[in-house]
């Protein structure tokens, strides 16, 4: 449950596949244009699936389906590529013996 | 009562537009074809050494050369004798925002509070978002940010996770889109109901704002080298990068500097298909935008876009994305500078040019971007190899964009790929003539179409056979 002042996230659909222009690829044209903003809740609570008002970060009042309290931004360094790393010894080693043959 | 359906919308762009931005552009509209560009470009009623001072004052610009001489002693191991050229970086990462796009926002936004607009949106795929919102951050004005985030699962790359987290941090509203090109359907509806500046990447003042970056580079090449620099690349997509830097390089004087645009090859990727938004590993400086914008500009969001690659780029330079991963870490590795995507992609261009050019010639790389989560080969591949994508140790040549991923076997399979000039140029006359209703050209309009070609009038007449 969401109450009031929490930091969330909201869900809206901007377009219905019917309303998006004919010139799209089929798969696009397919979906949804679909729109999320982040912004203060508004409401006393909410559940998930609900439909809210928020607050955004320059004071904009929007409203959507409720999808997430506080989301994670989800992205982060990945792991190391063995690819690359093993490309950047070979580079050292490289630099490092004095041939000129490369 | 207005309508807000995708049709009635867009039918209104001209006016929306026309409010937004604070510029006349009327002059610049009369005919469908000609206008006067260096007019437009006098919009911006400041030097270069205003333009300066403004973007000082925000700490923007002055960045670092730095140059690379190992990986320059590396080329020169690949080259025949006497060839390999000498390698620079222009560091802008530096800059407030993490890139070379804090020059465009803040001079856009600098106009956009004399004009007196409360609040600013932009339409952007990160960086130029970031920058925007940074400068609005500085100046107490309001910044929304749209940006194409996510595919229909609701899922993102994570380059466009981090540039979106950027926008955040800077206190922006950012609306998060799925993959379409309606998301300026949407930059429109927001520009309507908001009555706040349109903070686009190709209005004069967000050009002019890059031009001190080519003013900068002739300085400290003078400076450091004691000539004017023999080949600068600019990595290109929109093309405000290229444009930008070489005004001012010529503003400088570097008159006969090469100046070669460079892009990540993604042929086959489309740019508007759910389905490839998440199988290409580069989020911008890729062909997507670079090939689209250069062979016809005002595709955008302004009535006449300031940034022309094709008045200013001598070559434009194609790589495989493989090849750009592995010249990141040949930075790391090599230089101890640990840098996001979008500047090594002219990096590898200028690792393969430096080998087909003598020893004593020097070539620039025009910019660096930040790194940060999301941005690293790491976090990029990781991504795409959960997804199915193959990432390879081979030849970058037998690269299949979305499909694998070809990291080089030996630096020397990086290679210079000229895309073809002479058809970029036979484009965008045709499209022009095309979009005017076709027919007999006047020698105005040839006049007008060769000088944003770099051709002649002959050129533009036998491109219309
Ligand atoms: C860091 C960086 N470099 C280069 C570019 C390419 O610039 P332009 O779109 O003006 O060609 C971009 C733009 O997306 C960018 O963010």
């Amino acid at each position: 449950m969401s109450k009031l002042g929490n930091w969330v996230q909201i869900h809206d659909i901007i377009l219905e596949p019917h309303q998006r222009p004919a010139s799209l690829p089929e798969e696009t044209r397919r979906v949804p244009l679909e729109m999320r903003v982040k912004g203060w809740l508004l409401e006393e609570t909410a559940e998930l699936g609900d439909t809210v008002r928020i607050r955004t970060a320059i004071g904009t009042i929007l409203s959507g389906v409720l999808i997430a309290d506080n989301p994670a931004y989800g992205h982060d360094f990945g792991r190391a590529v063995p690819e690359l790393l093993a490309a950047g010894d070979e580079l050292v080693a490289l630099m490092k013996s004095n041939g000129a043959e490369a | 009562m207005t309508e807000h359906d995708y049709d009635s919308v867009m039918a209104r762009k001209p006016a929306i537009m026309l409010g937004s931005l604070g510029l006349d552009y009327q002059p610049f509209m009369r005919d469908p074809i000609a206008f006067d560009y260096e007019a437009l470009m006098g919009l911006v009623p400041y030097s270069i050494e205003e333009i300066r001072q403004v973007q000082a004052a925000s700490g923007i610009g002055s960045t670092a050369l730095i140059e690379l001489r190992q990986l320059t002693q590396l080329a020169r191991r690949l080259a025949p004798k006497g060839k390999g050229a000498r390698i620079f970086v222009k560091d802008e990462a530096s800059n407030p925002s993490g890139s070379y796009k804090a020059r465009r926002a803040s001079l856009s936004l600098h106009h956009a509070q004399r004009a007196g607009f409360k609040g600013v949106v932009s339409a952007t795929s990160g960086n130029y978002g970031a920058a925007v919102a940074s400068q609005a951050a500085r100046r107490g004005m309001s910044c929304i940010v749209v940006q194409e985030v996510f595919d229909s699962l609701g899922i993102g790359q994570p380059e466009i996770l981090e540039k979106g987290r950027a926008c955040e941090i800077y206190g922006a509203e950012v609306r998060q889109m799925s993959v379409g090109p309606e998301l300026f359907y949407s930059f429109l509806r927001v520009l309507e109901e908001t009555g706040f500046f349109n903070a686009s990447l190709y209005t004069p003042f967000a050009i002019a704002g890059v031009e001190p970056l080519g003013f900068e580079i002739v300085e400290q090449m003078q400076s450091v080298v004691g000539r004017m620099p023999d080949v600068v690349i600019c990595t290109h997509a929109g093309g405000g990068n290229l444009t930008g830097t070489a005004r001012g390089l010529r503003k400088a004087g570097a008159t006969a500097t090469q100046v070669i645009g460079a892009s990540v090859d993604l042929s086959g990727l489309h740019m508007a298909s759910d389905v490839d938004f998440n199988r290409k590993h580069f989020t911008t400086g890729h062909t997507g935008f670079g090939i689209p914008f250069a062979g016809w500009p005002d595709r955008t969001d302004v009535p006449r876009n300031a940034a022309r690659v094709l008045r200013y780029m001598d070559r434009y330079l194609l790589l495989k994305q493989g090849e750009v991963f592995y010249v990141t870490e040949a930075l790391a590795r090599l230089e101890g500078l640990e840098r996001g995507p979008a500047g090594n992609v002219s990096l590898a261009a200028a690792f393969a040019l430096a080998q087909e050019m003598d020893e004593d010639r020097t070539i620039v790389v025009q910019e660096t971007e930040y790194a940060g989560a999301g941005k690293q080969p790491s976090a990029q591949l990781t991504f795409a190899r959960a997804r199915g994508v193959e990432i390879l140790r081979g030849d970058s040549e037998q690269e299949v964009p979305g499909k694998n991923v070809i990291i080089p076997d030996h630096p020397g399979r990086i290679k210079v790929r000229d895309m073809d000039m002479t058809r970029l140029r036979t484009s965008l006359i045709r499209k022009a003539v095309a979009g005017a209703g076709g027919g007999e050209i006047s020698p105005e309009v040839a006049a007008f179409l060769a000088a944003e070609t770099q051709t002649d009038e002959s050129f533009v007449r036998a491109a219309l056979n």
